[in-house]
């Protein structure tokens, strides 16, 4: 009998001894750092209250972080949530090699975003295919990732570009659950194709709608790996988003304290996003999707 | 008419898709007198192909190394990650105990944890824990190093929640059966349950392995000699070394992707459901 009450136990005692020291161990310490002063001696810190709190607060690198993070977000959120269904809605047709196109879709997915960020950088080189096309039709050229007003824009375009796929693909396991009577009886009603899609393809998307939005803004909030790659932050800061600050501060400058205020900053704001993820889960949870009971949604 | 539309709209989107890995492809193909900079005349495809940049790349930088540590470093990964989410699942979906939702919600909330808040304090664990390359200097294979790049993904509470979810929807009288059959609760989870979801396993395999192969920010705190590099920090590297030689940066990151794209070829669905199984996760 007493064995039997340890087993659950045991077989939770790796994995959870492995998330004290890798998950809640680290945490705790992240809020120690962030009181911590490290610019005298790195290995013996000063206690300083909320001091590093207050000297994020009043830099100006923070909220420039801060601000291209809000602008990323809200640029690249909206394209996420709208462009895939498009995308979604070619790739739904059941047309012949359908499968081979939406394998080659996928393929931005697939691939690491340091390798996009790569390729990316050498389109848009002054150089670059992009400003050769531009010069083929008589534009100007664009320094797309030189000029600092351009810039964030031009690695939101690469980092929608690498998602797009994504999001498809939650789309399209939505719409293939759509079944083909409401289609047949939409045109009967003398529907046109947008009108269609209008009327029976969006309500039967709008759970996956929320769930991209939740998720993109997620993602955008910790974009960084794009950054690093193409533009270091620069020109001028114009692309130093939040995580992209946090890295510089905790490993170019070693200002380990600044950088855990910062990192904390952000984890709460994820928290309420996630808060907000998960709530919608349990409301899907319990009810059922409304592609399941036939789309009463027309 | 309609469909010649829809199959024009479907070539476009993945022109734009495929469109800048070709480039870099072509680029990479191109022989050193030929042009690739948008100054003069730019040909879209290489005239005189040659194989060069490649084996230039490969001699000059240890691509071969970063290929092995990527693909090790994602093993481990992926080894460990199931281990542990099905050794922590299986007793929070499938027994009855003191403290469960306690447990299980603490698991949950290390969904919640970015990265980085916690990569400060990992750095300074690992240090102590000589689970950086600091402790490997120079030596191949890495061994520290690369524990000490996969141990921060060899569990996640998202792993441990997507077996979970499996695992509860299982019927109950497989364990009274299996009891019957004189099997002990280890042999009822390896003999068992755990065949019965292969394709969650395989779905978790992949989707770890994607964001193992992927992750940039983790390796490029940890590591500092080019022989322990993964392939992204090793791209990152490759870049700075090749300045603006874009024939060469182009042919070195076209290998990086070769192993990933065999990959995705082979496994195409478990792609598509390991990937959107992070949906949840965020």
């Amino acid at each position: 009998m007493k064995k039997e009450c340890l087993k659950p136990y045991l077989y939770l005692a790796a994995p959870l001894l492995l998330m004290g020291v890798f998950f809640f161990y680290p945490l705790l310490m992240a809020l120690n750092i962030s009181l911590l002063d490290y610019s005298r001696d790195i290995f013996t810190p000063d206690f300083i209250g909320l001091r590093n709190y207050q000297r994020l607060f009043t830099s100006p690198h923070f909220w420039q972080a801060f601000t291209n993070t809000a602008i990323f977000t809200v640029g690249v959120v909206p394209a996420m949530v709208t462009l895939p269904i498009i995308l979604a809605v070619l790739l739904n047709a059941r047309l012949k090699g359908i499968e081979v196109f939406r394998v080659l879709i996928y393929l931005p997915v697939v691939i690491s975003m340091v390798v996009v960020g790569i390729a990316w950088k050498w389109l848009y080189a002054k150089d670059g295919l992009i400003n050769y096309f531009l010069d083929g039709i008589g534009l100007p050229r664009v320094e797309w990732l030189v000029n600092p007003d351009i810039a964030l824009y031009a690695v939101m375009v690469v980092v929608v570009w690498k998602g797009l796929a994504y999001y498809m693909m939650m789309y399209l396991a939505q719409l293939q659950s759509v079944p083909d009577e409401l289609y047949d009886a939409a045109v009967i009603d003398g529907a046109g194709t947008l009108q269609k899609h209008w009327h029976v393809t969006l309500p039967h998307l709008r759970p996956t709608l929320l769930l991209v939005a939740v998720i993109s803004t997620i993602g955008s909030l910790k974009v960084f790996t794009e950054i690093y790659v193409m533009t270091r932050g620069g020109p001028l800061g114009s692309t130093r988003t939040l995580v992209y600050y946090i890295y510089e501060r905790a490993f170019e400058n070693l200002d380990l304290g600044i950088a855990s205020a910062a990192g904390l900053v952000l984890m709460v704001i994820l928290l309420v996003l996630s808060l907000i993820q998960i709530r919608y889960f349990q409301r899907f949870d319990d009810e059922p999707l409304p592609s399941r009971h036939g789309g009463n949604a027309l | 008419m309609k469909k010649a539309l829809h199959y024009l709209a479907l070539i476009l989107l993945v022109v734009i898709s495929v469109g800048p890995f070709l480039w870099l492809l072509s680029t990479a193909l191109k022989s050193p007198e030929e042009n690739i900079f948008a100054t003069g005349t730019l040909s879209l495809l290489p005239q005189k192909p040659t194989l060069d940049n490649f084996t230039t790349v490969w001699n000059q930088v240890s691509i071969g190394s970063y290929m092995i540590n990527s693909i090790v470093v994602a093993a481990i990964t992926v080894f460990l990650n199931l281990i542990f989410s099905v050794l922590a699942a299986y007793p929070l979906a499938r027994m009855r105990f003191r403290g469960r939702q306690a447990f299980f919600v603490a698991i949950l909330t290390t969904m919640m944890i970015p990265f980085q808040v916690i990569m400060i304090p990992l750095y300074l664990i690992m240090l102590k824990f000589g689970l950086t390359d600091a402790s490997s200097l120079a030596d191949f294979p890495p061994i520290n190093a690369w524990f000490g790049l996969a141990i921060p993904f060899a569990i996640s509470g998202f792993g441990i929640f997507f077996v979970r979810q499996a695992l509860v929807g299982l019927p109950k009288e497989l364990e009274e059966s299996a009891v019957l059959d004189g099997c002990n609760s280890f042999q009822i989870l390896t003999r068992v349950l755990v065949p019965l979801i292969y394709p969650t396993l395989a779905t978790l395999a992949v989707f770890t392995f994607m964001a193992s192969w992927g992750e940039f920010l983790w390796p490029s705190i940890i590591l500092s000699e080019e022989q322990h590099f993964t392939l992204p920090v090793g791209l990152v590297y490759l870049q700075g070394a090749f300045s603006a030689n874009w024939k060469l940066i182009a042919a070195g990151t076209v290998l990086s992707m070769l192993p990933i794209i065999a990959f995705f070829l082979l496994l195409q669905r478990y792609f598509v459901s390991g990937s959107l199984a992070g949906s949840v996760k965020g």
